[in-house]
């Protein structure tokens, strides 16, 4: 299948740049950028294919952030198996929060309300209770060995985000080629209709929100195996759920390589400004912010939609013929500019007695 | 019996929109749902495809109980309806539309997709299944929703007025598709406000006014039924062109005004109509 051997090339490609390369600014701007990757997939799952945006991410991230800590700290396990723990128990979270917001119906910016409250309120309990260690944060003890799932050198992290963006490329396939995505889609783009056609909304729902959410929990794990230091308002907080969903709606919703290359791009800007523009603080955020306003305006399918636009563009130039073209009179139909139809006179006809009378 | 209701009613607040109502659809059949607007004839589909709870009544289909059965399950049990607003899942493409039904019975995306096509040539929509929904015309649209209903292999398909917004070449070249579904062997019950059609199609029709039934039989009954004809025209009317009628009838082959009178009046009556 094409989408295999693009994803095989793509890790191919990436895999192999810390073999060439042993620059630590190269090497940790690619890492941080998978990083971003994988948080823009994980959103771009439910956001992008399942049309439900959510704007507290940052509770599956934390979870498994907390999670990879917390099992490593108070039980000794291994961080291998600690990271397995932490996906499967931010997707439990994913399938439980999911499973409340969509029993009661909730949709568009009702969902995201309260997919930012969840996460605040993850965010309040782990400043509050006892075991998260509050705001002073829990520490993991630096320790480097391939056991630990500590490298010595930024390679071994970018070859580990790597498997996850891989995976999360895979999943993304799945939704491409699947019923499964196709019904996911369907539900995005008109419930009443998917439901007609014998696909039930809750558990589909529910199903995109427990994927979305474990590849958002492995994130939080490798968040805390390359920084060893956590606390609540770096994993909790709503930075995380935004740069998930910027890098997605950036890239382009609900396409493959949509999250992936607007991870990459404004990972690679904000690296730029920040290095432009060190000495003003701030600024940086700034350019991201306008150029954002820009991507929203011009291209609301994200960078993906430049592609389309070029390649319909030269595909009309080809075949001049190709399909009907609309006459200005059935667009403006379809518009509802022009009202009277002949079979839709009975509908204005019945109704009102008195002009019968 | 295909389909039945027993003493089905639902409202809306204050506003009975559909009351004690039975029928009973028979299988391989062709029949309409017809009234003014506002009958609840809508309201009858939502609450026999599962998309709305009955108050009161129960809903059987093929002998099962499915009153409050949500929506999907009905689908899987082989009753689908459209949408009078058509509700395309707009950015996909045609076969994309049409595959998100054929998958009810296809796991494989690749025989859901070729699928589609099928049912495609089915409804005439062949030449456009690579086309985004979006960028659809009307009559494509209506075309669509019937193509998605129909990929699913229904028993008994709920149409919802798919002629409405057609221009009268649209509407004859719809009919011979709608009648090549029910020659394949799907039943159909269709709602619909193009008389010509549902007389041309429907050998059985119902007349909702005001969520209550006010007529059942054969569509060449219908338009001679008095509770019909004041369910359309108003008590009003219809007292003038039973005169009407009466008056041509007495003054046949007499005086030519009368006869002309007559028709004027119907066609006065009917002006909005046909």
């Amino acid at each position: 299948m094409k989408d295999l051997r693009a994803i095989g090339v793509f890790a191919l490609l990436v895999g192999l740049v810390p073999a060439f390369s042993h620059s630590g600014v190269i090497l940790n701007w690619l890492m941080m950028a998978l990083f971003a990757t994988l948080l823009s997939q994980a959103w771009n799952v439910l956001g992008g294919f399942g049309g439900q945006f959510s704007f507290g991410h940052a509770v599956f991230f934390g979870t498994g952030a907390y999670t990879q800590v917390l099992l490593q700290l108070s039980w000794g396990l291994s961080p291998w198996l600690a990271l397995g723990l932490a996906v499967l128990i931010s997707a439990g979270l994913g399938a439980a929060l999911g499973a409340v917001s969509f029993r009661y119906g909730l949709k568009g910016s009702y969902f995201a309300l309260v997919t930012l409250a969840f996460a605040e309120v993850f965010r309040i309990l782990a400043l509050s209770v006892g075991f998260t260690g509050g705001g002073v944060g829990l520490m993991l003890p630096l320790s480097e060995s391939f056991g630990n799932m500590q490298f010595s050198s930024r390679a071994g992290y970018v070859w580990l985000i790597l498997c996850w963006v891989v995976v999360a490329l895979l999943i993304t396939a799945f939704l491409r080629h699947s019923r499964f995505g196709a019904y996911l889609q369907a539900v995005r783009d008109n419930e009443d209709a998917a439901r007609a056609l014998g696909v039930n909304p809750f558990t589909l729902k529910c199903a995109a929100t427990m994927l979305s959410a474990g590849l958002m929990g492995a994130g939080g794990a490798f968040y805390l195996q390359v920084f060893q230091y956590i606390d609540p308002n770096l994993v909790y907080g709503s930075h995380t759920s935004i740069s998930a969903l910027v890098g997605a709606i950036v890239g382009g919703m609900g396409t493959l390589w949509g999250p992936v290359l607007g991870a990459m791009a404004l990972e690679l800007l904000s690296e730029l400004t920040r290095n432009l523009f060190g000495e003003l603080p701030g600024i940086n955020l700034v350019i991201y912010g306008v150029l954002l306003i820009l991507i929203m305006v011009f291209l609301p399918r994200g960078l993906v939609g430049l592609r389309e636009r070029w390649v319909s563009r030269s595909q009309r130039a080809r075949t001049p013929l190709g399909l009907a073209p609309k006459s200005p009179v059935t667009e403006r139909l379809s518009a509802g500019e022009l009202p009277v139809t002949q079979s839709e006179r009975p509908t204005s006809g019945v109704g009102g007695h008195g002009d019968a009378a | 019996m295909l389909l039945e209701l027993r003493g089905v009613s639902r409202s809306f607040g204050g506003l009975k929109a559909v009351q004690g109502l039975s029928l009973q659809v028979p299988e391989n059949s062709l029949s309409a749902l017809i009234g003014p607007n506002g009958a609840g004839k809508t309201t009858v589909f939502s609450l026999m495809s599962g998309f709305l709870k009955p108050d009161q009544g129960q809903v059987f289909f093929k002998g099962q109980d499915i009153t409050g059965l949500p929506a999907h399950e009905c689908a899987k049990l082989g009753l689908t309806r459209t949408f009078q607003i058509v509700q395309p899942f707009a950015n996909q493409t045609v076969r994309e539309n049409i595959a998100v039904g054929a998958h009810l019975h296809l796991k494989s995306r690749v025989q859901a997709l070729s699928y589609a096509s099928e049912v495609a040539e089915q409804v005439g929509l062949a030449g456009l299944l690579d086309q985004p929904a979006r960028e659809l015309t009307v009559a494509a649209r209506k075309r669509l929703e019937l193509a998605r209903g129909l990929s699913t292999r229904p028993s008994l398909l709920l149409l919802d007025e798919v002629l409405a917004g057609l221009n009268p070449q649209e509407i004859a070249e719809m009919l011979p598709v709608i009648r090549g579904i029910v020659k394949a062997g799907v039943s159909v019950l269709m709602i619909e406000h193009v008389m010509q059609a549902v007389m041309n199609l429907a050998r059985h029709v119902w007349v909702l006014s005001q969520g209550e039934l006010i007529f059942q039989g054969p569509s060449e009954m219908m338009s001679q039924d008095d509770a019909v004809i004041e369910a359309y025209f108003g008590v009003a009317g219809a007292a003038k062109l039973r005169a009407a009628q009466v008056a041509s009838q007495t003054l046949k082959n007499t005086t030519l005004d009368a006869t002309q009178t007559a028709a004027q009046t119907a066609a006065e009556l009917q002006g909005g109509q046909t």
